[in-house]
């Protein structure tokens, strides 16, 4: 049994990376690559929890999540496709036309 | 009116109950359905098939039917009957709406439907074609209806706007030619001259209600309250002059006579209608109606109101034999004939069957010979005798007709002119008012004279005029052949061989009983043919210019200039009213009334100025600045928007940070 605040440790180390992904990296695809770090994170998170509370709650939520993110990723990399087809780029510096 | 169904109250009750027939009772509908007619012909007249007379001319129809049954209860000896509904209360004062049918009410309401069924359908052709037909006979109906209302009236109120009704009336229809200038200034005229006497008798009016200490307007009880003796004489002869003054205006009398020869102007059939048969009588009608008020006055009052009479009764007659328009011949007839109802009664109790008696049988025949001189103009184009002249072969049912109503004028037994002036002769005669009868029997000499004189020369001698006249349409002689029937038939009702039948239902205080005297019937006839002699002498052939001229010289000229009192009232009166005081008024208007509408428009502008400055700078400054600022705001704040993904999360990132500080914090 790992102690719950190994767990936690494991699990900010890895939201940390997603964001500094999510916020640093300039490729489409590896913004929603640290996305998916993110919600990793969150499904380790509930799974710590619930195994230390023995409530199987967490669990579920776990998988709801992971579906949710399927479902996200398809959208995005669908996105990204389009993008790369009108831009001939994927990099999210110059995708900036939902301004004033 | 219809009221009257709902709540009545039932005075002079002793009379009602016995003999009063359903048309006594409901004779309210005798003036309301010529009004209905007048509103129908006015809203419905001009789309309805033939352009809206029928309307009039049935609901006239059906008065006159509603009017002999009226009559009829009087033939059967019914008695007076009066009905009324309270109208309104003023204080103390209580005006009712009411009718009032005696003996006189029902041969007035008999007399102005028939001329006025008459006159109706004798318009169908004499209008035909006229510019302005339908409202013709909407005014028309409103006036029989208005007439009928006076004669119908209970009280002071209602008989003053039957009375003003009929005043607008007859402006309308004198001036229903308004085009030309001369016709809208006769109805000026005798709108204006009726209203100087109409003055003096609202006056009258109030000085009534006065009498009965401002408590009803009703007739009988304010002749009562007179007649009891609780008023000054001063005061009742007083009233009654004012009274005699809306008399003098409506029936044309000396001195306010001036309007109706003018009258002239209007369509014929109105001048037979009102000036000649029923708006003038309404004058004599009022004196007859408040009757008691110049009895309890006195003899003096009534000498003023003989004097009047006679000095119009002759004035009158002499000025028609100068005349050459036919019209102005019966005009002043009618002004001469009118004095002879008016002193008839002036001589009291005695003459009061005669004088109306008299306004019954003249209604018809000037009626007739108003119609007559109509359907002779109708066909020759003039109103000038002197373009006229042998129509007897033309024209033969006019020649006809209008010689039985020249003759009933001129006062020559068996037509109906002759029984009503020899009734006057002889209460004249039995008064013992001396003076008065020779007035009658000169002036009945000087009234054949110029009837004989317009007779001939209309329809004798030889044509002068232009065109080739010819009869008129059925439409007109119609009415004339039943008129001439009529002139023929009710003198017989007064006649006093026969019964007098006519004393018994118009009298005043007692029936009266009517008598024949031999000598002064044989002198009136006298007089009359020895009129009608000369006139034949003077006139059998044309000759120019009016042998009367010559023989005359310079009184021709004041006759031809109708002694100048229209001159002088030209003079003394209107020039002075329309010059001076016009002028005056125009000055304040120009300078008073304008300077102030003026002022008001310059500080309404002034005032204007300043609010627009301060619609422009503050209110709109306002407005713009609150739009300024959002704009600017916004503007600066667009530049967060920048469109970059990353920078938005870093916002959020912090944002949650923040905030998980901030409520760790407060926790």
């Amino acid at each position: 049994m790992i102690r719950l605040p190994l767990v936690l440790i494991f699990s900010s180390l890895l939201f940390s990376a997603g964001v500094y992904g999510v916020l640093a990296r300039r490729n489409a695809i590896m913004v929603l690559m640290a996305i998916e770090l993110m919600l990793n994170a969150v499904n380790v998170n509930l799974i710590g929890f619930a195994a230390q509370l023995k409530d199987v709650g967490g669990q579920v939520f776990a998988l709801f999540v992971i579906a949710v993110a399927a479902a996200e990723v398809g959208i995005g990399l669908a996105i990204v496709i389009l993008l790369f087809r009108n831009r001939e780029s994927i990099n999210v510096d110059e995708v900036s036309l939902l301004k004033w | 009116m219809v009221g009257l169904l709902a709540a009545e109250t039932a005075e002079g009750a002793e009379h009602a109950a016995a003999a009063a027939n359903w048309f006594v009772q409901n004779a309210w509908l005798i003036p309301l359905l010529p009004f209905v007619s007048g509103a129908l012909i006015l809203f419905f007249g001009a789309r309805t098939p033939g352009k809206g007379p029928v309307y009039g001319i049935l609901a006239v129809f059906a008065s006159f039917v509603l009017s002999l049954g009226v009559l009829w209860s009087f033939v059967q000896g019914g008695g007076e009957y009066e009905r009324s509904i309270e109208w309104f209360t003023i204080g103390p004062l209580h005006l009712e709406a009411g009718i009032l049918v005696d003996g006189l009410t029902a041969v007035m309401v008999v007399v102005v439907t028939f001329v006025s069924l008459m006159v109706h359908i004798y318009s169908l052709g004499y209008m035909r074609g006229d510019v302005r037909y339908t409202w013709f006979y909407v005014v028309l109906s409103l006036f029989t209806g208005a007439m009928l209302l006076v004669v119908v009236s209970n009280n002071v109120i209602q008989l003053l706007v039957g009375w003003e009704i009929m005043g607008v009336c007859s402006y309308l229809l004198i001036g229903h030619w308004y085009e030309e200038r001369e016709n809208s200034n006769a109805a000026i005229k005798a709108f204006i001259t009726t209203r100087i006497g109409d003055v003096p008798m609202m006056f009258g009016f109030f000085a009534l209600i006065a009498a009965t200490g401002f408590t009803t307007t009703n007739i009988g009880e304010t002749t009562e309250a007179i007649a009891a003796g609780g008023v000054s004489t001063l005061f009742v002869t007083a009233a009654a002059l004012l009274l005699f003054g809306g008399t003098i205006g409506k029936s044309a009398q000396f001195p306010l006579h001036v309007w109706l020869p003018d009258a002239m102007a209007g369509p014929t059939p109105v001048s037979a209608l009102i000036h000649a048969a029923t708006m003038v009588a309404a004058g004599v009608y009022l004196v007859g109606r408040l009757f008691e008020v110049f009895v309890v006055a006195g003899e003096d009052v009534l000498f003023v109101v003989s004097v009047i009479a006679a000095i119009t009764m002759l004035g009158a007659a002499i000025l028609a034999i100068a005349q050459d328009d036919i019209k102005r011949v019966l005009a002043y007839s009618t002004l001469s004939q009118l004095a002879y109802m008016v002193a008839g009664l002036s001589l009291g109790e005695e003459g009061f069957t005669a004088g109306f008696f008299h306004l019954f049988t003249h209604a018809f025949f000037k009626a007739l010979l108003f119609l007559g001189a109509g359907a002779v103009i109708h066909a020759v184009h003039s109103n000038d005798m002197s373009d006229m002249g042998g129509l007897r072969k033309k024209m033969p049912i006019t020649f006809w007709t209008m010689l039985i109503g020249s003759l009933a004028l001129a006062g020559i037994v068996p037509f109906a002119g002759f029984w009503s002036k020899d009734e006057l002769l002889v209460v004249a005669n039995d008064t013992g008012t001396t003076w008065l009868f020779w007035m009658f029997l000169v002036t009945a000499f000087v009234t054949a004279y110029y009837t004989a004189r317009m007779v001939l020369l209309t329809f004798f001698g030889d044509f002068r005029g232009h065109g080739e006249p010819h009869e008129a349409p059925a439409s007109m002689t119609g009415p004339l052949v039943l008129l001439a029937a009529a002139t023929i038939g009710v003198g017989f009702l007064g006649a006093p061989q026969l019964g007098a039948v006519f004393g018994d239902w118009v009298y005043f205080g007692h029936p009266h009983e009517a008598h024949f005297v031999s000598w002064i019937a044989a002198i009136s006839t006298l007089g009359a043919v020895l009129g009608i002699a000369g006139g034949w002498a003077l006139y059998r052939e044309r000759r120019d210019p009016d042998p009367m001229q010559q023989a005359l010289g310079p009184i021709w000229t004041v006759l031809i200039h109708r002694y100048y009192i229209d001159d002088l009232y030209m003079a003394a009166i209107v020039r002075p009213i329309r010059d001076r005081v016009s002028a005056g008024v125009n000055w304040v208007n120009q300078n008073v009334i304008d300077g102030i509408v003026n002022g008001a428009a310059s500080l309404t502008r002034g005032l204007s100025h300043v609010v627009a400055w301060i619609d422009r700078n503050v209110i709109d400054g306002a407005a713009n600045a609150a739009g300024g600022v959002t704009g600017t705001t916004g503007g600066l704040l667009k530049y967060l928007q920048s469109g970059n993904v990353q920078w938005y999360a870093v916002v959020l990132f912090v944002g949650v940070i923040a905030l998980t500080i901030v409520f760790t914090r407060v926790a």
